[in-house]
Parts: structure tokens; sequence; C-alpha cells
């Protein structure tokens, strides 16, 4: 017997250690480039202020990436540890991207990053511009292969089920690899990443100029952060439509969610909800407010295609959930007995396998052999409502994220407008926008990830594997075990974390370490000003 | 079919070049850590001895993921089952070995004593505590596991975690694994260190690999009295991988021999491994630390492949079903799966070796305190 309590504990502790982990990656993702830009524009012109912004940016970017390192290394381990079903049943296929991310990868990013970091003396300019360059190559390469591999349990292509290992078996690399959905999702997440890193820059740098300090610095860095930040939060607005489509096209649960749509819409007028409160009980939206036909266009892409609500899918799920129950049935058969009649009858219904191990949960004793024609009806109500994910969440994770998107992309446009014109001093509400939204880019890629993990529930592989059976058969003891220890050591790091980049940052770029007196640091003079290239602080 | 085994030993054999990598790089940089607050006196000295392997743990860290990753990958079966039944054990092992990323990059960056010494005994923990935690895996897994399957291959643990920790041959693995740490790492320490920091090491790095060589040999004649696995009919190595309804396999003491007896090449491995035991040490004291790493290195790699091919093909027996143990045979990825990711392996392994070796060059040379000290960007 599944122990539901097990199932939702290992749930939590991935959903947390998951949305931590990302909360360093996308920082990496961007800020590398952003590291390698502002290298390559120092090679090419000679400019120590160019080196001295790498090496700053630099700093901040390795407080950051250690945590990004340790988080991901929970990562890795957390399918085996606590998915044991799910990595059986798809480690075939889904292991495949994740050793080759370590390949390709993590040991180019992490062998080369340490010699972005200590290799200054020891290389030439050029050498040196070429590992940053591989660096940054690196960590967008691994959120490629992550991806991928996340993108075949949104949309499981390039692998098939086989009856007799009990899993899927892997069937086309290039599907895996060009999967539609895989795609989608690395060109808007590695965008995503581009705005974290340039509002990061830009909010550093706006903090500076309030406080009137490293002026020719930051300056220059919220410039090139701003106009990077332009294109980033255009792209990651377009690509998430893209994203939005695909959902349309493949997983139709989670857009109604998203959506808040409980019935199948009437094109075109059907309202585009601007505000409603969705009461998953209940299923109905509280307090509805709606722009008339802007959802079918929107969505859809043309004015005449109708959207699937909630009930309809709900409804479309029984003849599914029928189906796949007598496939688990002669599933089961079959591995006992080798039976070639089960077999046969598995094959005749093995599309719906899934919504059988989906109905699984809900017979008596959670064994599908019991289930009677009186009972029948009750499980089919449960599972098919089981289908839909939790519309509240769905909903305001997908809205925040969109709201915010939007919003970046304002500020932006602001900051880069009056950077171009040099009159960003003149405008210091600009700046204060630039440094409060510093975290906000974070959070709202974690919207997005709420959106997207959420809203594949109730499986771990779309159609195939539903989460419930995915997870380790452990003691609700062993979860607590891990989980209170997570909670500590995480807050522990965040702690850590916070208070350096916080210090580092308000020393800003003259001061040079640990070892240096922050007395000595402030009597020295600051960028831009008379004396300081000769101090040569960085050797 | 045919091709399909070739695959299936392959990527055994794969799976101990990727266990090898992890023990020799990642066992070096921990025993640096275990080490640290022994070898340097002062915060001067530790960061010194930071800073020798401060530009490549990261790269090296990677050989410990990309073993979950292969594992992963090439088992998916052996990784979904092993990870979970071994799971407090893991935890611990996670904990301790994300303290180190943390360390490495907070430790110097705030100046004071108090915030540096609890950086330091942090090194000390995910120094030691994953050295000891890998070697008892493998201790455990000799000896076989508790475990079974129901009929869609979801595993049940048998046996209590208190066993995977506390029970004696266990232990001498995992002492044994941190007795080789630092053994590569005082190593280490020496070919990149002088002065008082070397000379430490290099008496816990002698120590380090005699006491390994001891442990080695005791697990040995241990080995013949513990209960191997053996397969009672015939199998049929192509079989499709399913753990279910596999061939008969009996318990019999001294079955971990059989693979010797039959391939006696096969004592190659002990060999090397107890040669570069001795042989790391006495280059020690010789004061060729570039000879003993690489002498250790050897160790390893007998240590390692030891253990394997008594085993072969098992990977994880099972103690309470034993015709329900994982092997090479019953736990692999399917043919197209491990053809792929050989494919991915023969371009991207030499790739890794070369650019690896390029950055421990750039790196290379004596690291003096004074500069470290005087940098504000070390370690
Ligand atoms: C700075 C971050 C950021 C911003 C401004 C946006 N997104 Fe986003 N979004 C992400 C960061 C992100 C993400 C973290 O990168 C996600 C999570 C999973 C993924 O593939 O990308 C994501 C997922 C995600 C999904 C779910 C994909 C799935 O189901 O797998 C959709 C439909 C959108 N986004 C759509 C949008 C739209 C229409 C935006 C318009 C403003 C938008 N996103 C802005
Ligand atoms: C780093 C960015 C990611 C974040 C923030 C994230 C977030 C989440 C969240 C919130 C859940 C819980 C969903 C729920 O139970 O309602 C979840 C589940 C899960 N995600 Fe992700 N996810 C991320 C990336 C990935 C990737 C790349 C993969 C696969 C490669 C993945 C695999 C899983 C698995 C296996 C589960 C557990 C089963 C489940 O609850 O569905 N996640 N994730
Ligand atoms: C969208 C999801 C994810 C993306 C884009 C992503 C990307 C990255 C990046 C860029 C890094 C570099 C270090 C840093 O964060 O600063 C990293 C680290 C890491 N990630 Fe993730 N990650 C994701 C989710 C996951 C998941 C689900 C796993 C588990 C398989 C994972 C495993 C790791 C590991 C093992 C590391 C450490 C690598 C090292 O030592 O360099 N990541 N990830």
């Amino acid at each position: 017997m599944i122990n539901p309590t097990v199932v939702d504990l290992s749930r939590l502790q991935f959903a947390l250690t998951a949305l931590y982990h990302f909360q360093f990656v996308p920082l990496t993702l961007g800020l590398t480039f952003l590291l390698a830009a502002m290298e390559t524009v120092y090679v090419i012109t000679g400019k120590q202020i160019y080196k001295d912004m790498t090496l700053f940016w630099g700093k901040l970017f390795g407080i950051n990436f250690a945590i990004g390192v340790a988080t991901g290394l929970t990562m890795e381990f957390e399918f085996g540890t606590n998915w044991s079903m799910y990595s059986h049943f798809v480690g075939d296929v889904f292991g495949t991207p994740l050793a080759i991310e370590g390949l390709m990868a993590f040991f180019m990013e992490s062998t080369f990053v340490g010699l972005m970091f200590f290799g200054w003396d020891r290389l030439s300019k050029p050498a040196h511009l070429v590992v940053t360059y591989l660096v940054a190559l690196g960590s967008n390469l691994s959120a490629l292969w992550i991806l991928i591999a996340n993108g075949f349990m949104q949309d499981p292509v390039g692998a098939k089920f086989d009856p007799t290992t009990m899993r899927m078996q892997f069937k086309s690399f290039g599907a895996l690899v060009f999967s539609a959905d895989a795609q989608a999702k690395f060109v808007h997440t590695t965008v995503a990443g581009f705005v974290c890193g340039s509002m990061f820059v830009m909010g550093i740098s706006a903090f500076y100029l309030l406080r009137r300090q490293h002026r020719d610095f930051a300056l220059r860095s919220f410039r090139m952060a701003a106009l990077f930040g332009v294109i980033a939060s255009l792209a990651v607005i377009t690509l998430g439509d893209a994203s939005g489509r695909l959902d349309d096209l493949l997983q139709p649960s989670k857009l109604a969610a998203m959506e808040g749509l409980w019935h199948t819409t009437t094109p075109p007028a059907a309202p585009w909800t601007l505000f409603a409160i969705p009461n998953d009980k209940a299923q109905k939206n509280l307090y509805p407010i709606g722009i008339p036909y802007v959802l079918t266009p929107l969505v859809a892409h043309d004015f005449t295609s109708a959207i699937p609500g909630v009930f309809a899918l709900e409804r479309d799920a029984k003849p599914k959930i029928v189906n796949g129950m007598k496939a688990i049935v002669a599933l089961k058969a079959y591995g006992a007995t080798h039976d070639p009649a089960a077999l046969a009858e598995f094959r005749k219904h093995e599309n719906d396998m899934g919504y059988g191990f989906l109905a699984q949960r809900f017979a008596p004793d959670q064994d599908l052999s019991k289930v009677t024609p009186s009972n029948l009806p009750t499980i089919l109500d449960r599972a098919a409502r089981e289908t839909i994910p939790n519309v509240f969440v769905e909903f305001w994770a997908f809205r925040l994220m969109v709201a915010l998107g939007v919003a970046f992309l304002i500020v932006f446009a602001f900051g880069a407008y009056y950077s171009l014109k040099n009159e960003l001093e003149k405008h210091p509400w600009v700046l204060k926008a630039a440094m409060y939204a510093i975290p906000l880019p974070v959070l709202t890629t974690l919207f997005g990830w709420i959106t997207a993990e959420n809203g594949r529930q109730p499986w771990t592989v779309f159609g195939w594997l539903p989460t419930f059976i995915s997870a380790s058969s452990h003691s609700v003891g062993y979860m607590v075990f891990s989980l209170v220890g997570f909670a500590l050591l995480y807050s522990a790091f965040i702690a850590a974390e916070l208070y350096l980049l916080f210090k580092y940052a308000r020393l800003g770029p003259g001061y040079h370490g640990a070892t240096v007196r922050p007395v000595e640091s402030a009597a020295r003079p600051a960028f831009g000003q008379p004396g300081y290239a000769a101090d040569k602080p960085w050797q | 079919m045919e091709l399909y085994v070739a695959l299936k030993v392959i990527w055994a054999v794969l799976l101990g070049v990727l266990l090898s990598g992890l023990a020799i790089m990642v066992g070096m940089d921990m025993g640096v850590g275990a080490l640290l607050r022994f070898v340097g006196r002062n915060d001067g000295e530790r960061r010194t001895a930071l800073a020798m392997i401060g530009p490549h743990w990261d790269g090296n860290q990677v050989w410990f993921i990309l073993g979950g990753g292969a594992i992963f990958a090439a088992f998916p079966t052996l990784y979904a089952t092993s990870f979970s039944t071994f799971y407090v054990v893991m935890i611990l092992l996670l904990f301790s070995m994300i303290m180190r990323p943390v360390a490495f990059e907070y430790r110097s960056k705030v100046d004071a004593s108090r915030w540096r010494e609890s950086w330091d005994w942090v090194f000390l923990i995910s120094g030691a505590v994953p050295m000891i935690i890998f070697g008892a895996a493998f201790g455990n897994v000799i000896q076989g596991v508790g475990f079974h399957f129901g009929w869609d291959a979801q595993y049940y643990q048998d046996e209590s975690f208190i066993w995977y920790l506390l029970n004696p041959f266990a232990l001498l693995c995992g002492v044994l694994s941190l007795a080789m740490a630092v053994h590569q790492g005082g190593a280490m320490l020496m070919i990149r260190g002088e002065g008082p920091i070397a000379e430490r090491a290099r008496r816990f790095a002698i120590g380090g690999g005699l006491l390994a060589a001891a442990l080695f040999m005791i697990g040995g004649v241990w080995v013949q009295f513990i209960k191997g696995f053996a397969f009672t009919q015939t199998v049929d190595p192509g079989m499709p991988a399913t753990p279910l309804g596999g061939p008969a396999v009996v318990m019999r003491t001294g079955a971990w021999m059989d693979n010797f007896h039959m391939y006696p090449l096969l004592w190659l491995f002990p060999a090397l491994g107890v040669l570069g035991m001795i042989a790391g040490p006495l280059a020690l004291m010789a004061r060729k630390p570039i000879l003993a790493w690489w002498l250790g290195a050897i160790a390893w790699i007998g240590i390692i492949f030891t253990a394997g091919g008594a085993m072969f093909p098992f990977l994880m027996p099972s103690t309470t079903n034993p015709a329900e143990s994982l092997t090479v045979w019953n736990a692999s990825g399917s043919a197209y799966n491990l053809g792929w990711m050989l494919v991915f392996a023969v371009i991207f392994v030499p790739a890794i070796l070369i650019y690896t070796s390029w950055a421990f060059r750039v790196m290379r040379g004596k690291v003096k305190t004074e500069t470290v000290v005087g940098n504000d960007h070390s370690y």
C-alpha cells in the first residue's frame, strides 16, 4: 500500500529543493553571459574598468554559484532517493539527458569556472576570455539537457512502455532531443535567466548611482544590463507565449487550470479572466473580471477554436480510466503468468494504462482487481477529478509571472532610454524601481516553474505515470528526517549567501576582499577618480 | 542480443571507471578537507592548503555527479533501488557533501576567526563523512542488502538503515576509503605545498596509505567468510532488463571467490591495489609525492575493480530474495539507450580528461602562503 503522507512529503521536499535550486540557477545562466560580454569589451578595448567590472560582478556570481552547485547535487540524488518507481519507470530515457548533462555541460562549466576565478595571472587575455565563454556555454548547455529531461516528463516522446521490463524503453534519441516542449522550455528558461542577470546588475548599479558611488562603473554596468534586459524581456514574453500555445496542444488540463476555465469556451467572445479567485472545491471562479474577445486569439491564435474546460476534460477522462484499469489488471496478470492472452488484453488498452495507475489510488486496498460495478462510479468520479491540477495555484502562479514579466519590460525600457540619453540621475524613480526589482525576476521564474510543474499534476510523466505511484516506499520517519535536515541546512545557506551578497554589494567594486580592512578600502580612490588606475587593486 | 550483452558489459566496466574517477579525484579533495585542520595550524596555512585544490574541486566533484547520472541512465533499476534502500545513509552523504561547495566559496570571505573556524569544521565533516559512507555503501553491497520487488518493479526495503551504517564489514570498508582519501589528499598537499604544511601532510598520508593496505588485506581475508551470491542455473546475459522472475540465486560462503578461481587474471586487481597502497607511502617517504599520487590512483583502481570483479555480474544482491538480486544483466538500460550513451561517453570522456589535465597544467606549481594571504580572490 502506498502511504499518501509519504507521497505528499516527497512532493513537498522535491518542490522545496527544486525551487530552492532555481533561485540560483537563473542568475548563473544570465550572469555568465554578462560576464563574458564585459570581458569581451575589456579584451577588445583594453580598458581596465571593464576588467574591474568583470571581476566585481564575477565575485557576486561566485557567491551565488556555490549554492547553485550545492543544491544541484541534491537534485541529482533526489530522483533515486525519493522517486524510485519513477526512476525505474523512465530511467532508460530520462537518465540519459541527465548523464549527458554531466558529461557535456557540468564538467565543462565546473572545470573552467576554476580557471575563470583563479587563472587571471596565468592565462593570456584571449585564453581567459575563451574560458569565460566556456563557463557560459557550459551553464546554458546544462540547462538544455535538464530541460530536455523535463520536457520528457511534460510530453513523453521518444519512448514506449514495455510490459516485459515494466518500464518505458528509449526508442528515439532525435524525438527526445528535438521535442517541441523541451525546446520551448529551453529558450524560455534561459532567456528568463538573462532577465534575472540583467536586473541583478542593473539594480545594484542603480543602488550605487542613488548613493553617488562608483559612478563611472555603475553607469556603464547599468547601460549594458538595461540593453541586455530589454532584449531578454521581449524575448521571454514572446517565447512564453509559445510555451502557452504548446500547453494548449499537449496539456489541455494545464491550460484550463492556467486560465481558470471550468466550462469549454464559446469562441470568439470568450473573455480572458483578468482577476478571479478560483475555488477548487466548488469548481467555480469567485469574483471574475474578464475582457471579452481576448482569450481565443491569445491562446489559440485564431478566432474559432473552442478551448476545453475542466468539466469537459473530466468527462473525457472517464473512458480512458475504464480502459486504463483493464490495462493494469492485464499487465499485472501478464507479469505473474506470462500468459499471451493477458498480453493481448493489455495491448488493447495500453495507451490508457497511465489512467489505470491513476485510478489505483482510489480502488479498495489500492487494488484494481477489487473494483466492482457497485464501487466503479465513485472510483471513476474521483479519478477523473484527480486529472485536473489545482486551479487556484495554477491560475495565480501564471498571472503573477505574466504581470511581472510585463513590468520588467517597462523598467528595462525606461532604464535603457534614460541611460542612452545620459539622464539616468535625473530620474531617480527608475533607479529605485530597478533596485527594488532585483529579487523579482528570480521570484518570477519560480512562479513559472510552479505553473509548469503544478500544472503537470497529477502526473510525473504526463499521461503515463501518476505522481502518486512514483515515490519511493519510505516511511514517514525517513521523510521527516530529510525534510528537517534540508530545512536547517538550506536556511543556513540562504542566510550566509544573503549576508555575503549584501556585504560585498555594499562594499562595492572599490573593495577587494576580506584581507583588506574596510577602513583601508574606504580610503582608496573610487572608480573613475584620479589615482584609481595606478592602484592596481586586483593584483 | 550479442550486441546487447557487449553493451551491458561495457557499461559495467565504464561504471567501474567512473567510480574510480570519483574515488581518485573527489577522494583527493575530501582528503584535503579532512586534513585541513591538522595540516594548517593557522588561518594562513589553511588558506594555503585550500588554494592548492581551489581551482579544481568543482571540476573534480563532477565525477561524483556523473557517477550518479551514469548509474541512473545505464542501470536505472539499480539507481532507483540503491538510492532508496540506503535512504538515510544517502541523505547523510548528501548533507555532508553539499556543505563543501559553500565552505570553499564562503570561508575566507569574512575576516572573523569564529566564522572561519566553523567552516574548517565543515571541511572536516564534509571530507571525512562522505568517504566513510562511500566505502560503507560498497561494504554493504558486497554483503547483500535486504530488499524485494512488487509486481510493478517497485522495491520494498526489508532491513533497517541502522544496519547499513553500523555493521563491522561496512565500517572497515568505510575507514579504508577514508584512509585512501587521506593518502591522496596528503600527496596533493605535498605536491603543491611546501614547508610545514607539506611535512605534516606527509606524515598523515604515509599513515593513511599503510592503514589502507592493512585494511584491504584484512578485508580480503574477511570476504572468504562472507556469504557471496551465485546463480544456480544458467543465465542468459541478453535477457530483458527486469528484476522480476529472474533465475535462481544462492547465498554461499566464499562465493565471491568464484570469479577469481575461474579467471585467475583477476588477481591482477588486488595485486595492483596492494602494490599501490604500499608503494605509495614508500614514495612519500622518499619525497616523491607525484609518484605517490599516481600509485594511490592505481590503488583505487585496484580496489574498485577487485570488488567489481569478485561480484560480477552482481551489482546489488538481495539477501531477503536472492532471485531478485540486481545484476549487470537484469538492471541495465535498453540496448538503444546504452548505445547512445556510449557514443557520448566515447566523445566526451577523452575530452574531459584532456581539458582537466590542461587546467591542472595551467595552475601547476607550489602555492605560497604569502601570495594566498595577499590575494583577496583566493579561498
Ligand atoms: C523572468 C522570468 C519569466 C518571465 C518574465 C516570464 N516567464 Fe514564463 N516561465 C519562466 C520564467 C518567466 C520559467 C521559470 O523559465 C518557466 C518555468 C518552466 C519553463 O519552461 O519556464 C516558465 C514557464 C512558463 C509557462 C509554462 C510552460 C510549461 O507548461 O511547461 C508558460 C505558459 C509561460 N511561462 C508563459 C509566459 C508568458 C506568456 C510570459 C509573459 C510575460 C512569461 N511566461 C514571462
Ligand atoms: C529547477 C526548476 C524546477 C522547479 C522550481 C520545479 C518545481 C517543482 C515543483 C513546485 C514540484 C511540485 C509539484 C507538485 O507536487 O505539485 C515539482 C515536482 C517535480 N519536478 Fe520539478 N521543478 C523544476 C525543474 C524540474 C526538472 C528540470 C525536472 C526533471 C528533470 C523536475 C522533475 C520533477 C519531479 C520528478 C517532481 C516530483 C513529482 C511531482 O510532484 O510531480 N523538475 N517540481
Ligand atoms: C530548469 C531546471 C534546471 C536548470 C536550468 C539547471 C541549471 C543548472 C545550472 C546552470 C547549474 C550551475 C550551477 C549554478 O546553479 O549556479 C546547475 C547546477 C547543478 N544542477 Fe541544476 N538546473 C536545473 C534543475 C536541476 C535538476 C532537476 C537537477 C537534477 C538532476 C539538477 C542538477 C544539478 C547539479 C548536479 C548541479 C551541480 C553542478 C556543478 O557542480 O557544477 N539541476 N544547474
